[in-house]
């Protein structure tokens, strides 16, 4: 059997606040090593904030996060050393506006690895090339398109040669016409073996890559599988009307 | 504060378009400070008229009546010097304590957040001029400080609020996903504060600074009437010598007035150059 590499074990989150939000209920997955899952699911259905809790953005209310078998929920976890391993991509790509494109990949290794500042630089130009973006490594974030950003943010994160990588919803603020060149750059990456758990609404895209689907409403994981048996024999009514939707 | 709803509802605020990075396009006026001129390709816009008023009119009075005006000035001119130094040692000292304000009213640490807040409320509380002398006091019966130190230490306690808040709002301002960002790449709050919080935050302040400088340097007149021999302390010197009350203050108004207006300039200029460059 293949080895787990993220095992969510009933996980709940409640935003606390003037009306309570249960945005995640009993929650359990795997994702095993070299595998891709998507999440999909309509807005507000709980993704993000599931996605978010296992590398801590957010601290869940119950239930376990089992990342190579170290329990990442629990209060004594080493949270950076978690999130050194976990690469995370935004929807709004969150790149550093005062540093430029090589900087930005280089900053993370640099800092928080102690590595040196000409050989990071050289592993982040590897990168750049390998998400197409040799010629801007030069360039600040603000001079380039939203795809080549996106393609940066790709890069920043793998820099720290992350053995997980995060998305959630990585082409969701771009121009249809940049949407392929960052969906390339993950096919490629799923396809060299990382281990991805992807937040989109690129069924297209899911198809291809994915390993597993999960359909995930109000905060809770409605179902999960294969591509085909999500997309083309779903179990849940709620499955079928959110596919009808939005395909 | 990763899933702090206060920050959470900020954000929204302000960055709108995520695909739009944000540029330094943001200004945040706290002060009083003199109003930054703003681009107007109209020769005679108003900093150039009350900037050439200004001389004109010291010219004139040096030229056509040089015989109070030009004992007068050379009295007053030798002020600048001290009003300049107080304020640039306040300022610098401003500066610090600022920046540990506001550090401290952005922290989540209790303790800290208390104790800069409870400064910022006390300081915006208290008129300016009855702070600066109890200050002023305080140190010398206290500490033993006196004159121009003692000055400098109250100017910056009290602007250092000001100045506290400002950084608070710059640091404020910087979208919530740089901060996750950087944390998600496994550095610490502390490294994420100062590779990536920071550095964006005194871009957007620095034009801020720039306008509490400015007003500092107006506001050091209120110490004169305690220790300074600044260039408003010179001219009441003067006019208890001399009598000549609307004289030296008019010139003393020409000083200050001609003073803040290049500063302002200066200002001004900073400002456009930090936007056009990204
Ligand atoms: N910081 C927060 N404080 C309070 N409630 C929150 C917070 N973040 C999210 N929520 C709420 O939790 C629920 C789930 O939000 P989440 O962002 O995880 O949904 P999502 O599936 O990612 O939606 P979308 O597709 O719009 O991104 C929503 O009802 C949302 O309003
Ligand atoms: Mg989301």
């Amino acid at each position: 059997m293949a080895k787990s590499k993220i095992r969510i074990e009933n996980v709940c989150k409640t935003y606390e606040g003037k009306n309570e939000v249960h945005a995640v209920k009993n929650a359990s997955l795997t994702v095993n090593e070299g595998e891709v899952v998507v999440i999909i699911g309509p807005s507000g259905s709980g993704k993000s904030t599931l996605l978010r809790s296992v590398n801590k953005l957010e601290f869940i209310t119950s239930g376990k996060i089992f990342i190579d078998d170290e329990e990442v929920s629990s209060p004594d976890c080493d949270i950076r050393k978690v999130r050194e391993n976990v690469g995370m991509v935004f929807q709004s790509f969150n790149l550093f506006p005062h540093l430029s494109v090589l900087q930005n990949v280089s900053i993370a290794p640099v800092k928080v690895k102690h590595i040196d500042r000409k050989q990071a630089e050289a592993k982040s130009m590897e990168l750049l090339k390998r998400v197409g973006l040799a010629d801007k490594a030069n360039s600040y974030p603000n001079q380039l398109s939203g795809g080549q950003q996106q393609r940066v943010a790709i890069a920043r994160a793998l820099a720290m040669d992350p053995e997980i990588m995060l998305f959630d919803e990585p082409t969701s603020a771009l121009d249809p016409e940049m949407i392929k060149e960052v969906l390339d750059v993950m096919l490629n990456l799923a396809r060299s073996g990382m281990t991805m758990l992807i937040v989109t609404h690129e069924m297209g895209f899911a198809r291809a890559a994915a390993d597993k689907v999960i359909f995930m409403d109000s905060g809770e994981i409605i179902e999960q599988g294969t591509p085909s048996e999500v997309f083309d024999h779903p179990q849940s009514p709620r499955t079928q009307e959110f596919l009808n939707h939005i395909l | 504060m990763e899933a702090s709803p206060k920050k959470v509802s900020f954000s929204k605020l302000v960055s709108v378009d995520p695909r739009s990075p944000k540029k330094g396009n943001i200004t945040i006026n706290m002060t009083d400070g003199v109003l930054i001129p703003k681009k107007d390709t109209h020769v005679f816009n108003s900093w150039r008229t009350t900037f050439l008023g200004a001389i004109v009119l010291l010219a004139c009075l040096l030229i056509f009546k040089p015989d109070p005006y030009l004992q007068i000035l050379k009295v007053c001119a030798s002020g600048i010097p001290v009003t300049f130094e107080c304020t640039i040692f306040a300022i610098i000292g401003a500066i610090f304590i600022g920046l540990f304000c506001g550090l401290g009213s952005v922290s989540k640490h209790r303790i800290l957040n208390r104790i800069s807040g409870v400064y910022v409320e006390l300081i915006r509380g208290i008129p300016l001029l009855v702070q600066l002398i109890f200050i002023y006091y305080a140190l010398g019966k206290i500490l033993h400080v006196e004159g121009l130190l003692a000055s400098i230490i109250s100017m910056a306690i009290c602007f250092g609020a000001y100045m506290g808040e400002i950084v608070r709002s710059g640091i404020q301002a910087i979208p919530k996903g740089q901060m996750e960002a950087a944390i998600a790449l496994g550095m610490s709050r502390s490294q994420a504060f100062v590779n990536v919080i920071l550095p964006q935050a005194v871009k957007i302040i620095l034009p801020s600074i720039g306008n509490e400088f400015i007003s500092m340097l107006k506001d050091s007149s209120l110490v004169s009437t305690i220790a300074l021999s600044d260039i408003l302390r010179r001219g009441r010197e003067y006019i208890a010598r001399t009598f000549l009350s609307l004289e030296t203050m008019l010139v003393v108004a020409l000083i200050y007035l001609i003073i803040t207006l290049m500063l302002s300039r200066l200002v001004g200029l900073m400002e456009e150059r930090l936007n056009s460059n990204g």
